[in-house]
Formats: C-alpha cells, sequence, structure tokens
C-alpha cells in the first residue's frame, strides 16, 4: 500500500475506501445528522404533513378521505364555533402571557435579591412546574367546583360574597379560571428563566448606574430592562407557543364548555378529529394555528432578540 | 473638587473586620493612590468612599460634610471600575451621555460636554460603536470618558489598568496622569501596583491587613520607610533584609559577618534588628572594604544587571547600571551605601 508509505511509516488502515470516505466532510456530515434528521423527519415532518394533507381531504376515523380541496377551510370560516375557538385562544395567550411575565419578572425580581430561605422559596416556586398537568388541572377543578370550592368558602367565610361562586359555569368566569390556572402552571418556568437572566447581570453595571445618578426605577429601566431582553424575548416566545396550544389544562378542567366558551383551537381540533370523527376538519383546525405561531415567532425573533449591541459586529 | 478624609473607618461582613481605622487626609485637587497586596481592603475603602459599602464606623468626609448616609447619587463622585462597568446595550455616546441624561441636561449641554471629553480622550471617532466593539484600552478610555463628562468632586479608580497589557498600561498610565494635571480634580487611585502607585501619586497610602502602614509622597516612601512592610513593598526589586544583633555600630549577622551601621543609628548594643538595603545601593568594592558575597544567579537585562548573591548567609540581590563578567559561584565584595541603609526593630518591625 503506497498510501501507508507516504503516512511516514504509520499501519495502513484496513478498510482504505472506507478510511478516505470518512475523511470527507461530506459524508461524515451526513453520517452525523443521520440520527436527528431521521427523528425529525419521521416524528415531526411526517405528522406535519399528513396533518396538512388530511386539512385537503374529507377523512373520517377508519376512512382515508379524498382531496377536498379547501373546502374544510371554507367552512371553518363559516363556522361560529371554530371562530369562537380562534377568539379563546387569542384571549388566553394574550391575558396569561401578560400575567405570567409580569408576575413571573416580579418573582425573578425578588428571589435575585437578598431573601431569608432563599434556597427552600426557589424550591417552592418550581413546584407548580413538576406537578404534572393533569394533576393540578383535578386541583383547580376542585378548586373551581361549584359546591366545594374553597375560593368561594373563603370569601363567603370573609363576608365578602354572599352565594357561592360558579366558576365554570358562566363563560367569562370559565375563561378566567382557566387563565388563573395556566398561568400559575406557567409563572415557574418565566420566573426561573428570567432569574437566570439576572444573575448574569454584572453587579458593577448598577453600581456604576447608582454613581451616575439613577434611582432604583432608573437602574431597573435602563439596566435590568434592556439586560435582560435577549433571555426575555427567547422566554417569551416559548411561552407564547406553549400557551397558544395548550391542550391538557382545558381539556382536564371544562373539556372546551360552557357553550365553547373555553374552547382552544387545540382542543377543538382534538373534539372534532377524535370524539367527533371529522379527522379532516379536526387537521384543518390545527393546521389554522401555524400562521399565528410563525408570526409570533417571527415577531420576537426579529423583534426582540437580534440586538445589535449583542452580535458583536464591527460597524466599518 | 474637594477634600476628602476619612477618620477611624472601620468596615466589618459580618463577623469579620477588614478595615480596622482607617485615616487618611486628602488635599483638594490631590492625586492619592492607596496601595497594598490583594485582600488588604484597598477596593472596600475606595467603595465606602463611593457610597457603594456601608461604613461599619468612623467617618467619611468630601468636601468637609460627613458622607456616611449619603447615598451614591448624592456624593457628587465618578468611579472607573476594574471591568470598566460600560453599559453594553448603549454605544459610546450614549454611555458618556447616561449621566447627564439622568440629571436632566439639555441637549445641547450633553452634545457639547460629550464631545470634550471625547476629543480629550481621543473617542471622538468611536462614538457611535457599541462597548464590544472597542478594544480594551478603548473601553479604559470610555470609561474615564464617563467619569469626566460629569465633572464630578472626585474621581474614584479602582485597579482600571489590570485588565490592559503592559505597553498600554504605560501609556495610559502617563494619560490619566496628564489628564488629572488638567483637570486638578481630587483623585483616590487604587492599585497593587507600586510602580503605577510611585509614578502616579501625590501622596501614596500604603495598607496592609486593613491598616494604613505609611502615608506619604513617592519618595519619601522609599527614602524612608516607617516600618518592614513598607520597606519590603515600596521599591523594585525589593529591598534586601538582614537580621542580626547591634554591636559596636555595626550589625553582626547570624554567620558573624559585620554589616556597616550609618553613625545617625543609636547605638544599643545587644540590640535585635533587621538590617535593610536595597539592591541599588550595594556598591562593588575591593575586598577590603566590602562584606563578602558569593554570586548565585545573574541576570542582564541590558540597562542594568541584577546579582543575586548570598551575603551573610542570607539572600541578597544587588542590581548595577554598569556591565559586570560575574559568572554563578564567583566571590565578590559588595559594600552598602551608609546613607541609604535602613535599620528597623526585629519584634517590631518599626524604623530606628
Ligand atoms: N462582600 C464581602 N463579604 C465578605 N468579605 C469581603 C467582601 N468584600 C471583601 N471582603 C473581604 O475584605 C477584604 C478586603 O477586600 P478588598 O476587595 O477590599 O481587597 P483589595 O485590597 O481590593 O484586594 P485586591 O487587590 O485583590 O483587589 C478581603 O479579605 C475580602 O475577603
Ligand atoms: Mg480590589
Amino acid at each position: 500500500m503506497s498510501q501507508g508509505v507516504i503516512d511516514g511509516g504509520l499501519k495502513p488502515p484496513a478498510f482504505p475506501a472506507l478510511a478516505r470516505a470518512l475523511d470527507n466532510r461530506l459524508v461524515l456530515s451526513a453520517i452525523f445528522m443521520f440520527p436527528a434528521l431521521s427523528i425529525l423527519l419521521v416524528f415531526l415532518t411526517y405528522p406535519l404533513g399528513l396533518g396538512v394533507w388530511m386539512g385537503f381531504t374529507d377523512a373520517r376515523v377508519g376512512r382515508p378521505g379524498e382531496f377536498i380541496g379547501l373546502e374544510n377551510y371554507v367552512s371553518l370560516f363559516q363556522d361560529s364555533v371554530f371562530l369562537l375557538s380562534v377568539f379563546n385562544t387569542l384571549v388566553y395567550t394574550a391575558i396569561a402571557t401578560v400575567l405570567k411575565f409580569g408576575l413571573g419578572l416580579w418573582l425573578a425580581l425578588l428571589l435575585n435579591n437578598a431573601l431569608p430561605f432563599k434556597a427552600i422559596i426557589r424550591a417552592v416556586v418550581l413546584l407548580p412546574y413538576i406537578v404534572p398537568t393533569v394533576l393540578s388541572a383535578i386541583a383547580f377543578w376542585w378548586i373551581y367546583d361549584p359546591q366545594f370550592s374553597i375560593v368561594s368558602w373563603a370569601l363567603k367565610q370573609f363576608g365578602l360574597i354572599d352565594r357561592y361562586i360558579d366558576f365554570l359555569g358562566e363563560p367569562w368566569n370559565a375563561r378566567w379560571s382557566v387563565i388563573v390556572a395556566n398561568v400559575w402552571r406557567g409563572i415557574p418556568f418565566v420566573a426561573i428563566c428570567l432569574l437566570a437572566g439576572l444573575q448574569t447581570i454584572s453587579p458593577s453595571l448598577y453600581e456604576a448606574a447608582a454613581l451616575d445618578g439613577a434611582n432604583a426605577w432608573q437602574r431597573f429601566r435602563h439596566v435590568t430592562v434592556p439586560m435582560l431582553m435577549p433571555i426575555l424575548s427567547v422566554v417569551l416566545t416559548f411561552s407564547v407557543l406553549f400557551t397558544f396550544t395548550d391542550f391538557q389544562l382545558i381539556y382536564a378542567i371544562t373539556r372546551g364548555g360552557p357553550l365553547n366558551s373555553t374552547h382552544l383551537m387545540a382542543t377543538l381540533a382534538f373534539q372534532r378529529a377524535i370524539p367527533g370523527g371529522q379527522m379532516g376538519e379536526g387537521a384543518a383546525i390545527a393546521v389554522a394555528m401555524i400562521p399565528f405561531l410563525v408570526a409570533a415567532t417571527l415577531f420576537s425573533y426579529y423583534g426582540l432578540q437580534r440586538r445589535k449591541w449583542q452580535q458583536g459586529e464591527s460597524n466599518d | 473638587m474637594a477634600t476628602v478624609e476619612v477618620k477611624a473607618a472601620r468596615k466589618s461582613f459580618g463577623a469579620t473586620e477588614v478595615l480596622h481605622g482607617v485615616d487618611i487626609d486628602i488635599a483638594d485637587g490631590a492625586f492619592c493612590v492607596l496601595v497594598g497586596p490583594s485582600g488588604c481592603g484597598k477596593s472596600t475603602l475606595l467603595r465606602m468612599i463611593a457610597g457603594l459599602e456601608h461604613v461599619t464606623g468612623g467617618e467619611i468626609r468630601i468636601g468637609g460634610k460627613v458622607v456616611n448616609d449619603v447615598p451614591p447619587k448624592e456624593r457628587d463622585i465618578a468611579m472607573v471600575f476594574q471591568n470598566y462597568a460600560l453599559y453594553p446595550h448603549m454605544t459610546v455616546r450614549e454611555n458618556l451621555a447616561f449621566s447627564l441624561k439622568l440629571r436632566g441636561a439639555d441637549r445641547a449641554t450633553i452634545a457639547e460636554r460629550v464631545k470634550t471629553a471625547a476629543d480629550i480622550l481621543g473617542l471622538s471617532q468611536l462614538l457611535e460603536r457599541f462597548p464590544r466593539q472597542l478594544s480594551g484600552g478603548q473601553r479604559q478610555r470610555v470609561a474615564m470618558g464617563r467619569a469626566i463628562v460629569r465633572n464630578p468632586q472626585v474621581f474614584l479608580f479602582d485597579e482600571p489598568l489590570s485588565n490592559l497589557d503592559a505597553k498600554l498600561r504605560v501609556q495610559m498610565r502617563t494619560e490619566i496622569k496628564a489628564l488629572h494635571q488638567r483637570l486638578k480634580t481630587t483623585s483616590i487611585y487604587v492599585t497593587h501596583d507600586q510602580i503605577e502607585a510611585m509614578t502616579m501619586a501625590d501622596m501614596i497610602v500604603v495598607m496592609h491587613d486593613g491598616r494604613v502602614e505609611q502615608i506619604g509622597a513617592p519618595l519619601e516612601l522609599y527614602d524612608r520607610p516607617a516600618n518592614l512592610f513598607v520597606a519590603g513593598f515600596i521599591g523594585s526589586p525589593a529591598m534586601n533584609f538582614i537580621s542580626g544583633q547591634q554591636k559596636n555600630g555595626a550589625v553582626i549577622a547570624a554567620d558573624g559577618t559585620a554589616l556597616p551601621l550609618p553613625g545617625a543609628v543609636a547605638r544599643q548594643d545587644g540590640r535585635s534588628v533587621i538590617y535593610g538595603v536595597r539592591p541599588e545601593h550595594l556598591v562593588l568594592a575591593g575586598p577590603s572594604e566590602g562584606v563578602p558575597a558569593t554570586v548565585d544567579v545573574v541576570e542582564p537585562t541590558g540597562a542594568d544587571t541584577q546579582v543575586f548573591t548570598t551575603m551573610a548567609g542570607q539572600a541578597v540581590a544587588a542590581v548595577f547600571t554598569e556591565r559586570h563578567e560575574f559568572k554563578p559561584g564567583d566571590r565578590i565584595a559588595l559594600r552598602p551605601r551608609l546613607e541609604a541603609v535602613h535599620v528597623f526593630d526585629a519584634a517590631s518591625g518599626q524604623r530606628i
């Protein structure tokens, strides 16, 4: 083998063709990408493609269905329940996100300061996130029970109300109730992520700002907020995506009721497709979520995350 | 501009006291350097003057007014941090303008002050850049610019040059000194580099373990160190110390070698002392008039030659500006210049 001689007496490889192939960047990267790519294809691209395709068919459970073009979408846009679910989803996502971020940031700021029993408090904060969703949903279900609600009971004991609140029986009561449950579950994620962000801010920046004459609010406004923006935008994107596609909590607490007033697009899609058997229509509802999600992602990616000062490129 | 007075200042973190009563008077317009080994409390003292650390005991006065409980923003001081602490999300211009903006200065004033500061520091071309896009030296200048736009009463510097390479450090040292001569603002400068201290200071405060060891002009500390610590800390290469006992107007080392004493030192036979002489104050002498020494290592640097020897059984260094062809093992004789010999009491470490 001349190759071995040129290599300066190193032992010649057992399979020279294979060894050469492995030295090729293209071959090598293809091999390394194969596992990730196949997982993506099998578990993400294929179901997504199938869903998009089914949205154009009149498939039912147990029957493949035929291509019917945009018929599903046309009928959805005349379907008041679907339109209500879009409205619900937007309200749910917007209010829950604002609350989660407001409270999460506040909690993160608290935890970032010297607090007694800090470690324990931090662990407690994470609790809602650790408990399985369905379990917490059941807990909320009890909290919102028309007869056994602890909230109603407590308010009544304090003399603030004289009749038990029908949390899940009225449209807006039900909406607020599921929003509260979602916020309760979502705060730990936001708070812990923002706390991590806060801890990366150098204390000397605050000291410099204090010497520059900034009061506490100005330090928050001019140091904390801009420094937190990168992580804030990432967390915001994730939070919006998770909230927008929420399913478990709603399905366990209200199943979309009363009068479809808490149906989100995800729960409606499931309802129509599986119990209702209209696979094509359910798929179309799910596909209708995609534009909203893409818009939210693009907004946070371009609007918030990519700041010039982080890129470190030079101007000239 | 203002005077700064520190009166019996103490500082404890929890149960550990790190400053044990520090007294310093800094005149209006002076350039005062706090110097000392790592962990001696220089930064802590500076941060107390800035108002970033609570004063546990004693008093700090700026311009005659006690500021113990005055928040930092009302002390009218500016600080240059070791890591510069530039706001990464603001351009150089915004960094410089930030404090003025907070004070509600009008646009024209801000623009003018920023321009003046940028011109002084050579930052005019860099105003639209972000800190990330600057070199270490440029960032250092922005940090100084941020301090000078405000025209404060006092400048505080906490090791501002320690992140720069050796060459830039020397250059910035000169620039800071020139800036001070131009603005004449009272400045307090922390460093652990004694060369920086010697070259920049009007007055040096040598600190050690939370106490002030000596305060004085640079050459005063060099010529008349008050104790062993200052003697060993100021001057490079460091002073040689030989322990021995006073006898008949000389110091007798442990191995019996006699070291000549200047006449000014009070005679007190039998007293244990430390004999100190700087390497540059040892001159080569004939065998009859010098103290015998054996050459161990020779380090020529071009400008001078450092010779490490064993003298009186102890390691002693000498520096010669003229060139010598010594080899390890050579036996030579060194004569201390009597007017530059320091003698310290062995027990207390104080100068005799
Ligand atoms: N926040 C703190 N809590 C407890 N101890 C501290 C704190 N800050 C400083 N110390 C202690 O106080 C002493 C003085 O610290 P300081 O930072 O003032 O030293 P320094 O002279 O500036 O040293 P260096 O040259 O390394 O910067 C040190 O022993 C340090 O461990
Ligand atoms: Mg320090």
